[in-house]
């Protein structure tokens, strides 16, 4: 009887640790593919990751935003590149409404070499990012949003003590030329959220690179 | 009068003449049509015998060019059973400058298209509703099955796929 009572414990123990395992990296079980991410009302996790500038981040170091505009990017992505003036312009205009820009290279730069942290800290120093650029050292924090390409976009909201994800997607309808953009997404879910209103579009698609693993 | 008609004729020659060293210089296999979404749908599923590999790629995207020369040896590997489309998405403004060239330099044998449709949201999930628009993603489609992939493929991975749609 003691037996089968331990039996059973060590198995409930490897299933659940095979079942996480694949659902936290999202592997191609042959069944159906199982990914962890976030959908829109889920809250997201806090996270704490080293800005370009030396120091390191995290969500709750933003005692006064009322969000956040997350914006997973890098510097090899020419879909990532044609939106970085782009995403300064929304850092420009919302911080001070609350909603900061919060940048994240995803990719691995054993893979993609241009998105290396020295790479990350010339490009923001170029560009002069107005917002942090943080290094997810270790590829931990995308796959928990569920990220999949770069630029990929999540508006969060503080509700009480938590941050619940309001948008996930592309900032516009033109990802790839700023010249004919007609509606801006983040603009439009961002306004809602100042206003206390529903985001009419919470998630958008658009061509970007896959993030390099 | 008799003048007229040899300056006609003359012209009528001249103008065939150009035509011609304009298809010379032109090779079929590097054709690049370019189209929307619309007009690219027709090729997103088929009534035929033939399996179709529409592979959505760009020459900015690293993995996609590392995996492209899988797709161009499904033809010899496969013959006619197979039809690869190669989907650009490369910047529109960019044809001339980067595409043509690296077609040209490349020797691309399979078909390539360029998807000039900036109304992203509106036609990925046409193509798969799983598609987040990362690149590379390759859809396979015969008569009877379909599959979208959004990821890349090895040699080996590829043919296996595509072994899976032939035996049907």
């Amino acid at each position: 009887m003691k037996n089968k009572h331990y039996f059973l414990l060590l198995m409930g123990i490897a299933l659940t640790t095979i079942f996480s395992v694949f659902a936290f990296t999202g592997v191609d079980t042959g069944i159906s593919k199982i990914i962890l991410s976030y959908s829109i009302g889920d809250k997201a996790e806090d996270f704490k990751l080293k800005n370009v500038d030396g120091k390191w981040v995290s969500l709750a170091d933003f005692e006064n935003s009322k969000g956040f505009i997350v914006v997973f990017t890098c510097n090899s992505c020419p879909v990532s590149v044609a939106n970085e003036d782009r995403i300064i312009a929304l850092d420009k205009k919302y911080k001070e409404l609350g909603f900061p820009v919060i940048a994240i290279n995803p990719n691995n730069p054993k893979i993609s070499q241009e998105d290396s942290f020295e790479h990350m800290q010339k490009r923001a120093a170029d560009k002069g990012f107005t917002f942090p650029y943080l290094f997810d050292d270790g590829q931990k924090v995308y796959p928990k949003y569920g990220a999949s390409k770069t630029p990929h976009v999540y508006v969060l909201q503080k509700e009480n003590n938590d941050l619940i994800v309001k948008y996930i997607g592309s900032i516009d309808d033109s990802a790839r030329d700023a010249n004919s953009v007609s509606t801006k997404y983040v603009e439009n879910a961002v306004d809602a959220l100042i206003k206390g209103q529903q985001v009419e579009m919470t998630s958008t698609r658009a061509i970007g690179c896959s993030i390099k693993k | 009068m008799k003048y007229l008609i040899l300056i006609f004729s003359f012209l009528v020659l001249v103008s065939c003449k150009e035509k011609k060293e304009d298809k010379l210089t032109l090779n079929e296999n590097e054709q690049i049509e370019v189209y929307d979404f619309e007009e690219l749908e027709s090729f997103l599923s088929t009534q035929g015998d033939a399996t179709y590999v529409i592979n959505f790629w760009a020459t900015w995207c690293k993995p996609c060019i590392q995996e492209l020369p899988y797709f161009e040896g499904l033809q010899e590997e496969f013959g006619d059973q197979v039809k690869v489309i190669l989907v650009s998405l490369d910047f529109p403004n960019n044809m001339e400058s980067q595409l043509k060239p690296f077609v040209i330099k490349n020797n691309i044998k399979s078909q390539v298209i360029l998807l000039d449709d900036p109304h992203e949201n509106d036609w990925i999930p046409k193509v798969d509703s799983t598609w987040s628009g990362a690149i590379p993603a390759t859809l396979i489609v015969n008569r009877s099955k379909r599959a979208f992939y959004e990821k890349s493929f090895s040699q080996e991975s590829l043919n296996n796929e595509i072994e899976n749609f032939i035996k049907i």
